[in-house]
């Protein structure tokens, strides 16, 4: 306890002095994984704690994320003016479906409600018929697959394969600028501490055990009375609306929205992370998304083929060797440690009880 | 209604296709609790199998088919025994480490054939096609339905009259007591994973008919063929067959009518709404478990 104390203040500190020692641009990629840990967090409460396996996270992190650029790519083009990409495809008026988004209050409830929303239907049609484990892991990926078709086919609404991109402003910070850079940086860890909280709450509360016994036992749960479909919903809700803030984020931090970052493939990516790190620990799924999206990084810039092995090795690793990720084995070496100094004052004052909680 | 029938040919044969590769998902599906994401790449084996042999022989194209079995079958078998094995119990996590293994398969695909697409130059015999009552018949289609029909039949007979077969049908229905019974279940999951991969190499030599082999070919599939797993119901014939003909319709038309960004989108909610009505697919294994 003491020690997730003291990691705690540690990683504040650390984010805290980033913004002091980083150049704009690698600040731009810690804020960049800072985007894929908001996910993170919403992964592990449904995947750890829930047993809920979302392989379509990247439909409500692209919810949310193209919410937020048509509300910046509108206030840049002006009251009058089409958006950049809509006047390259030949569109001449501005879509109805686009309009309410130039105000800033509905894009940000857009936001949050969208991803939710869908979420939220989603759950509780699925979950209400019992459809479950690997059956919802298959339909949410399959709905990623659906919504990234849907972007590229309507490329007069969406901006199609490029999405869309050029974003200089964000609620009056200049993204061109360090200092805005570090501000949009600021409001990321921000919202990444929010979340956490959130989670950690939520997983303290009644309502977290709840959670867990439904994940282990769904009809045991049942038949005491509850109902584990509405506890499914709401918490797949809850991680959803957690990726659609970090998709909105994500757009002023890189730059870009389109449907290559949100398909099937990059779903499954944002669960590398949560598994490596240890999908049952929070913090651990948000080192895990830091560190493997960093590993990326290094990679990418060096030999980019080398990632695609790495990414598939350490999932087939991991799964292998330490299923709980390493969360999983700080907790057992953890574990050890503390049992094998215990064991000689243990045997030495013969107490029982500390044998059998050893 | 011209046009309305000249898609008939080009639905069955995505039903066709979706139906080779979803029969080997559906039985490690039921009998096992795998989630093989890598079968696609077991397509993508068997398109490079029929990409290699061509120009070997004047019937190399026939020949890649049961190559393409065996190769693709090999590389199931190979799966199951390295790694799968351990995982038995753990459907999700059997669905992320095969989607490990897909991933090193696709860039490993990659760096022996490259990036870019290859043509498979089809047989002078499946050019071209012949017109029936006003309705256009490619001869390259209608080789897939023959080719699926033929397995369906293929796998029923093996499942319904042979001693091999009958073992399967007993694991999917109770693996415990088949195991009392002194069945080698273990086996049995090894075969069932060679015949099932080896189906999904044939739909990749089918598919090379139809468009060019490149490494994420199986990617393309992988998703619908689930689905039809979904909706078909687990682990026996008659539901995959008819999930794979009403998706296969379903996505033919829909493209026809609408478009095809719209198309996949009407498809999820049709299943969704299936789901509804019949929340374990089609047909269900009945057994006394709680479900």
């Amino acid at each position: 306890m003491t020690l997730g104390r003291i990691s705690l203040v540690v990683c504040i500190v650390l984010l805290a002095l980033a913004p002091l020692t980083l150049s704009p641009f690698r600040l731009g990629l810690l804020a960049k994984y800072l985007c894929f840990a908001i996910v993170a967090v919403g992964i592990a409460l449904a995947w750890g704690q829930g047993g809920m396996l979302t392989l379509g996270q990247g439909v409500f992190f692209g919810l949310g994320g193209y919410a937020m650029a048509m509300y910046l790519k509108l206030k840049e083009a002006g009251s009058a003016g089409l958006p950049d990409f809509m006047v390259w495809s030949g569109v001449e008026q501005l879509p109805a479906l686009w309009k309410p988004f130039g105000n800033p209050v509905f894009a940000l409830a857009a936001v949050v409600l969208l991803p939710g929303l869908v979420a939220f239907l989603l759950g509780l049609l699925v979950f209400r018929q019992r459809v479950r484990g690997a059956y919802f892991a298959i339909l949410s990926q399959a709905l990623a697959a659906a919504f990234v078709i849907l972007l590229v086919g309507q490329q007069g609404l969406t901006g199609g394969t490029n999405g869309m991109t050029n974003f200089t402003q964000f609620f009056g910070l200049d993204l061109t600028d360090p200092n805005g850079q570090r501000a949009v940086y600021a409001v990321a860890a921000v919202v990444l501490g929010v979340t956490f909280l959130v989670a950690k709450l939520l997983v303290r509360s009644r309502f977290g055990r709840l959670l867990v016994a439904v994940r282990d036992g769904e009809d045991r749960v049942r038949f005491l009375g509850y109902d584990p479909a509405v506890v499914k919903t709401i918490t797949f809700t809850i991680s959803a609306v957690m990726a659609g803030l970090a998709g909105a984020l994500f757009v002023p931090i890189v730059g870009i929205i389109s449907p290559a970052l949100l398909g099937i493939v990059p779903s499954l990516e944002l669960l590398v992370g949560v598994a490596v790190g240890g999908r049952f620990v929070l913090a651990g799924a948000i080192a895990g998304a830091i560190a493997v999206n960093y590993a990326k990084t290094l990679f990418s810039e060096d030999f980019a083929e080398g990632w695609l092995y790495l990414q598939g090795g350490l999932f087939v690793l991991v799964l292998v060797f330490a299923p709980k990720g390493l969360a999983g084995v700080v907790e057992s070496v953890r574990y050890r440690l503390s049992s094998r100094k215990q064991t000689p004052t243990g045997s030495g004052s013969g107490s029982a009880p500390v044998e059998v909680t050893a | 209604m011209g046009a309305l029938a000249n898609q008939l040919p080009i639905g069955l044969s995505i039903a066709a296709v979706l139906l080779l590769i979803a029969l080997g998902l559906t039985f490690t599906f039921g009998q096992m609790g795998v989630i093989n994401m890598a079968h696609g790449e077991f397509i993508m084996a068997g398109a490079y199998t029929a990409y290699l042999l061509q120009g070997f022989t004047s019937q190399s194209f026939l020949i890649a088919l049961p190559v393409a079995f065996v190769v693709a079958g090999l590389m199931g078998l190979l799966l199951e025994w390295s790694l799968i094995r351990r995982f038995y119990g753990r459907p999700l996590d059997t669905l992320l480490l095969t989607w490990g293994v897909s991933l090193v398969l696709q860039q490993l695909a990659r760096d022996i054939f490259g990036a870019p697409n290859v043509q498979v130059t089809a047989p002078g015999w499946l050019v071209g096609g012949v017109d029936l009552l006003g309705v256009r018949l490619p001869y390259n289609r209608m080789f897939i339905i023959v080719l699926a029909v033929l397995c369906v039949v293929g796998v029923w007979v093996y499942l319904t009259k042979l001693p091999q077969g009958r073992r399967m049908r007993a694991v999917v229905q109770n693996r415990e007591l088949a195991g009392y019974s002194g069945i080698a279940t273990g086996r049995v999951d090894r075969f069932t994973f060679l015949l099932g991969s080896g189906l999904a190499g044939v739909a990749g030599v089918a598919l090379t008919l139809v468009g060019p082999v490149g490494p994420s070919l199986g990617t393309f599939y992988i998703v619908d063929a689930f689905l039809v797993v979904v909706a078909g119901g687990l682990g026996q014939l008659r539901g995959a067959v008819l999930a794979a003909l009403a998706l296969g319709f379903l996505n033919g038309y829909l493209e026809f009518w609408t478009d095809a960004s719209l198309a996949k989108v009407l498809v999820f909610v049709a299943i969704i709404a299936f789901l509804q009505v019949r929340p374990q697919g089609m047909f269900v294994l009945k057994g006394r478990t709680l479900v």
